[in-house]
């Protein structure tokens, strides 16, 4: 299936070999398959460490190496830094998304152990504007099944999710105003903010 | 002293409320498109300090006595209390589904009032879920309100309750008088409605508690950050959100300023 990750990265590889070859490329290559292969595979490593029930250290690993892998890092981090990613040298921007990277992974891999015991399930796909949104529903015990729906979007060259949606709480939203709390508390000064990054989460 | 009185007073009351509500709902209005997707908070200051006595009262007692009311009650039980609470709130749902002419919805909720309040002993059991009916709809009047075209208003936020809008505020205060239980059940034990809602209301902050405790004491600006959360939860509620209300963030790559280099150029 399209979920073996070396397919994935022969066809992903072609394609853009493809795309080089003949220069107007189809705006909208990602297919409904390639969205819901992509979550299908993310939920089924998310739901491989719920069951490891490995500790908090190693859990926070596994996710960063989710999340970097399949999430696209360097669009999440920019776009939570907002307009503020205009006046940013590219060696910040390299520093910040690394800063990101880590205190994301931090932040939400250690609310991992709240998913023991439960599941996801991927339910649907569709397209929307230039992206899929791929829906899916949490089964946690003892509580009422929850939506969580991914927006995946080829435009970086690979196929990766750009936000992660839980009832309605956008991670990049949430993360860009609390980004944008922690630059004005340190009076805009991004050198600070990344230092401050590498402290939280 | 006589039945009639009372009963006459709290029409007054309810009357009062609901024009009460037309008036709030008259002022204090955002521009249609603002409303559709940004933040509308006028009273920012005023919400600000209101948050500051929120935090306040959660880590000096809502926060411990959720701890320990956790600790002391065995779970089988805080179950219960919440089920019963839950239960005691879907005549109120009814009402607001009649209201939002949601005719399916008061059908459901009646149903599953019905199998728990009498097979599952009251509310404290919920045999209708293990039936497989429908899950409760969970509405309130500040969704009648939304229903009827009322708009979202300005953001604020409430004594002890917390987050709030302007339409969901006046939803509040109408939905003290939606619940025909509360015409019902007498003074002394409609107390036991009102402490299911409050214990209920604990095991909600310890049950989610690290996600309390990361929005109001790990968050840069937890001020800011409930106010999102709030407002994104509830306009997904609400079935606003559609996913074409986000926008492309690769769309911004393009005019970004020549010192950004584009990170996909390597």
């Amino acid at each position: 299936m399209t979920s073996n990750p070396s397919r994935r990265r022969f066809v992903v590889s072609g394609l853009a070999l493809a795309g080089a070859a003949l220069a107007p490329l189809p705006l909208h290559a990602l297919t409904e398959a390639r969205a819901r292969a992509l979550v299908d595979q993310v939920v089924s490593e998310i739901n491989r460490v719920i069951a490891s029930g490995k500790g908090l250290s190693s859990m926070i690993r596994d996710f960063e190496q989710i999340f970097s892998r399949h999430a696209d890092v360097s669009i999440i981090a920019q776009s939570t830094l907002g307009a503020d990613a205009r006046r940013a040298s590219s060696a910040q921007m390299r520093a910040y998304t690394e800063a990101f990277r880590g205190y994301v992974a931090r932040k939400y891999g250690k609310r991992f152990n709240e998913f023991k015991g439960g599941r996801i399930e991927v339910n649907g796909v569709k397209q929307v504007k230039s992206w899929h949104e791929v829906k899916s529903t949490a089964y946690l015990p003892g509580e009422s099944p929850f939506e969580v729906s991914f927006l995946v979007s080829d435009r970086s060259g690979q196929d990766k999710f750009f936000d992660m949606i839980i009832e309605g709480i956008s991670l990049r939203l949430s993360e860009r105003t609390e980004i944008g709390a922690m630059l004005d508390r340190r009076n805009g000064d991004i050198n600070a903010l990344i230092q401050d990054l590498k402290q939280s989460g | 002293m006589l039945p009639i009185p009372a009963i006459v007073t709290r029409r007054i009351v309810q009357s009062c409320v609901l024009f009460g509500v037309f008036v709030l709902a008259a002022c204090a209005q955002p521009p249609a498109d603002q409303a559709s997707r940004g933040t509308f908070d006028p009273y920012e200051q005023e919400n600000r300090k209101i948050h500051e006595f929120n935090r306040g009262l959660d880590r000096g007692l809502v926060r411990p006595v959720a701890k320990g009311y956790d600790t002391a009650i065995p779970d089988d039980i805080e179950n219960a209390i919440v089920r019963f609470a839950v239960n005691t709130s879907l005549p109120s749902d009814i009402v607001n589904n009649v209201l939002q002419l949601n005719m399916r919805g008061a059908f459901q909720d009646t149903a599953r009032f019905l199998v728990n309040t009498t097979v599952g002993l009251g509310g404290f059991f919920d045999p209708a879920s293990e039936m497989g009916m429908p899950a409760g709809t969970n509405t309130d009047f500040g969704e009648t309100l939304h229903v009827w075209g009322a708009r979202e208003g300005a953001y604020i936020e409430l004594p002890l309750l917390g987050p709030s809008t302007t339409r969901d505020t006046s939803g509040i205060f109408v939905d003290l008088f939606t619940n025909p239980l509360s015409y019902v059940i007498e003074s002394p034990e409609n107390l036991a409605i009102t402490g299911a809602g409050v214990a209920a209301g604990l095991s909600r902050r310890s049950k989610f508690s690290e996600t309390i405790d990361q929005i109001l004491y790990e968050s840069a600006d937890s001020y800011a950050q409930s106010r999102s959360i709030y407002l994104q939860n509830r306009r997904f509620e609400l079935g606003g959100t559609e996913a074409s209300t986000y926008t492309d963030p690769y769309d911004s790559i393009a005019p970004a300023a020549p010192t950004l280099e584009d990170p996909y150029d390597q």
